[in-house]
């Protein structure tokens, strides 16, 4: 239908969906373009004010300061390895007990699923979990970001409905040829999951990538075992609370050297960064994905 | 949870074998190989920290195993339903979640029924892809952004309102409690709008076309067929995600509030994970902070089933 036959309710509507439109992206874009616009500008000039989306005396001073800063890199290496590492492990356990939970002759499988399906309904709490981690020595342990998050129900799930959908003629033909079962989920159906396993990948590394509170729960007095967002997270709420700079010295030097706002805004982009970059090539397994997971569920 | 999925194309016998027990284990064996060793892991991290609870009825030492302590019986929850502060943090909690609830609920399902009636597939996905970016970073980077943008120095709202001649002087948002539950609610909005339409999209795109078409036939406008074919067909979707977060009620999480809050507004921040978290860890008082973990538990579980009732009285069919 072209514009001009259209009535008019249905112009005015098209105007206001459009500007709705419009007016979303705005709101969600904004705040990530003036914090990189704040990141990319002159410190002192930062504080007269009126930076909107472009640096007015651009700079690449703020991002060599923090760089320089020990802490920071520390949490980045962490950062990295536990989401690279995290995701791995939890991509494979997942499609693991997934693939095993598909197998419907298996002896277990009633028993082994509704183990895994109660944990969804309820938790220990806080802190009967802070005591399992003290007591299994998980305290003050890189171990502590891998271990307790191996594997998650979720996914499992959302790989087994994937795994229900795939042709079963495809394990028979690899079952008579004299492949074992774990020969038949290595090398037929991993392959097989590939879209799903994307997802749930996404799922994991973001995860990781944005996790904190573990950090601060069970590593804050370890600094060598310092993630990103924990980093990140100490800056912020030393703006707040400004007691917490003191405490902190190197941070402070550099806080005096530069504007904590220009500091702040570009540890934030450093944060953010990686995964504004990885998501959208993702985007069409996610949603997909999504659906899968609880549509059906 | 059991997924309703059919199987591939062609539907095959499976494998009924005959044997006893021990057989058919043994046959099995890469399947237990498998799966075994996460079995342990579960019980180990899900299950153990059960017994945990049984912290929540005695005066926890450190120090002795969980059978050498004294018992107390009741003690630790007639203290917690004696402390006024508990109240406070219960308002903060069930005032955030509801409204969390609402908005959450509603602005995604507005913001799906707008992109339903988009046409331009470029514009579209754009508006997609952008919506979506916020879900993707941590709650740490929005806090940041989210005290950026209401800084009375330069703060896009306040130099916007103060534009606007709405306000004459920047407001301080961060330091005034009353404004602490909508500053959470609105941040929420803006992270997961986005990505919480996804699934009302993908229920969208399940209706029958020919339902628009007899519509289109029948004379009916834009807002008829929303009204009338989109909302009752994604009703089945929005029940199911009801039900389930309204189990959550209670537990919120406090990463929002320990992220935003600070000590100016913690009358209005202090939720019941952090008072846990603070009371039970920070203070060292375990015991009492495990009273506090089992009433959110066991407050959940009420509202789950209370919430599946109805549904089940409504619709006859049931959700857990």
């Amino acid at each position: 239908m072209t514009w001009a036959r259209k009535s008019l309710s249905d112009r005015l509507f098209d105007l206001v969906l459009y500007a709705a439109m419009i007016f979303t992206v705005v709101v969600t874009l904004y705040p990530f373009l003036n914090v990189l616009a704040i990141s990319l500008n002159d410190s002192t000039d930062t504080v007269r004010g009126g930076i909107h989306i472009w640096p007015r005396e651009f700079t690449l001073k703020n991002y060599e300061t923090i760089f320089q800063y020990s802490g920071l890199m520390t949490g980045f290496r962490n950062s990295v390895i536990r989401t690279l590492a995290g995701t791995l492990i939890g991509v494979i356990s997942a499609s693991m007990v997934a693939y095993v939970l598909s197998r419907e002759e298996f002896q277990a499988r009633r028993l082994f699923s509704m183990l895994f399906a109660l944990t969804m309904y309820f938790s220990g709490g806080l802190i009967p979990v802070y005591m399992l981690m003290r007591d299994l020595s998980l305290l003050n342990s890189f171990w502590v970001y891998l271990i307790p998050g191996l594997l998650s129900v979720w996914n499992v799930f959302i790989i087994r409905s994937y795994i229900n959908g795939l042709p079963y003629a495809l394990q028979e033909s690899a079952k008579i040829d004299g492949a074992n079962d774990f020969t038949i989920y290595w090398r037929v159906v991993l392959p097989l999951c590939q879209p799903v396993l994307a997802t749930v990948a996404l799922f994991i590394a973001v995860g990781q990538w944005n996790s904190w509170f573990d950090t601060y729960l069970y590593n804050s007095s370890n600094e060598s075992l310092t993630t990103l967002q924990y980093e990140l997270m100490k800056v912020l709420q030393s703006t707040q609370n400004n007691a917490d700079a003191a405490r902190n010295p190197n941070m402070a030097q550099n806080i005096a050297a530069v504007s904590p706002e220009s500091i702040r805004m570009a540890i934030t982009i450093v944060v953010t960064l990686p995964i504004l970059l990885v998501y959208p090539f993702l985007q069409k397994y996610f949603v997909k994905g999504m659906t899968l997971g609880a549509v059906k569920s | 949870m059991e997924p309703l999925t059919t199987r591939g194309a062609l539907p095959m016998e499976k494998p009924r074998r005959s044997g006893g027990f021990w057989q058919t284990m043994g046959r099995q064996k890469y399947l237990y190989f498998m799966s075994v060793p996460f079995v342990i892991w579960l019980i180990v991290f899900s299950y153990v920290p059960i017994w945990g609870w049984l912290m929540a009825f005695q005066k926890f030492r450190p120090g002795r195993s969980i059978f050498e302590q004294n018992w107390v019986g009741l003690a630790n929850f007639a203290e917690l339903f004696a402390d006024e502060r508990f109240y406070l943090v219960l308002r903060n909690t069930l005032a955030m979640s509801v409204m969390g609830l609402v908005v959450g609920f509603t602005v995604p399902i507005i913001f799906a029924l707008l992109m339903n009636e988009l046409k331009g597939q470029f514009f579209k996905r754009s508006v997609q892809t952008i919506s979506y970016l916020p879900h993707f970073v941590s709650w740490v980077v929005v806090a940041g952004l989210v005290t950026k943008m209401l800084s009375t120095e330069g703060g896009a709202v306040n130099s916007l309102l103060l534009s606007l001649g709405v306000i004459d002087a920047p407001v301080q948002f961060m330091a005034k409690g009353e404004w602490f539950w909508s500053i959470v609610t609105a941040s929420d909005m803006w992270k997961e709008t986005g990505w919480n339409s996804i699934i009302y999209l993908a229920a969208m795109a399940g209706i029958d076309p020919e339902l628009y078409e007899a519509a289109t036939v029948d004379g009916a406008g834009r807002f008829r067929k929303i009204w009338h074919i989109t909302l009752p067909g994604i009703r089945p979707t929005f029940m199911v995600l009801l039900i389930l977060s309204i189990g959550h009620l209670v537990s919120i999480g406090f990463e929002k509030q320990f992220l935003l809050g600070n000590p100016l507004v913690i009358d209005y921040s202090e939720v019941v994970d952090l008072y846990a978290l603070n009371y039970g860890i920070g203070l060292s008082r375990y015991s009492y902070g495990t009273a506090i973990g089992i009433f959110n538990s066991v407050v959940s579980i009420v509202l789950v089933l209370t919430a599946n009732g109805i549904y089940k009285r409504l619709t006859k069919e049931s959700i857990i």
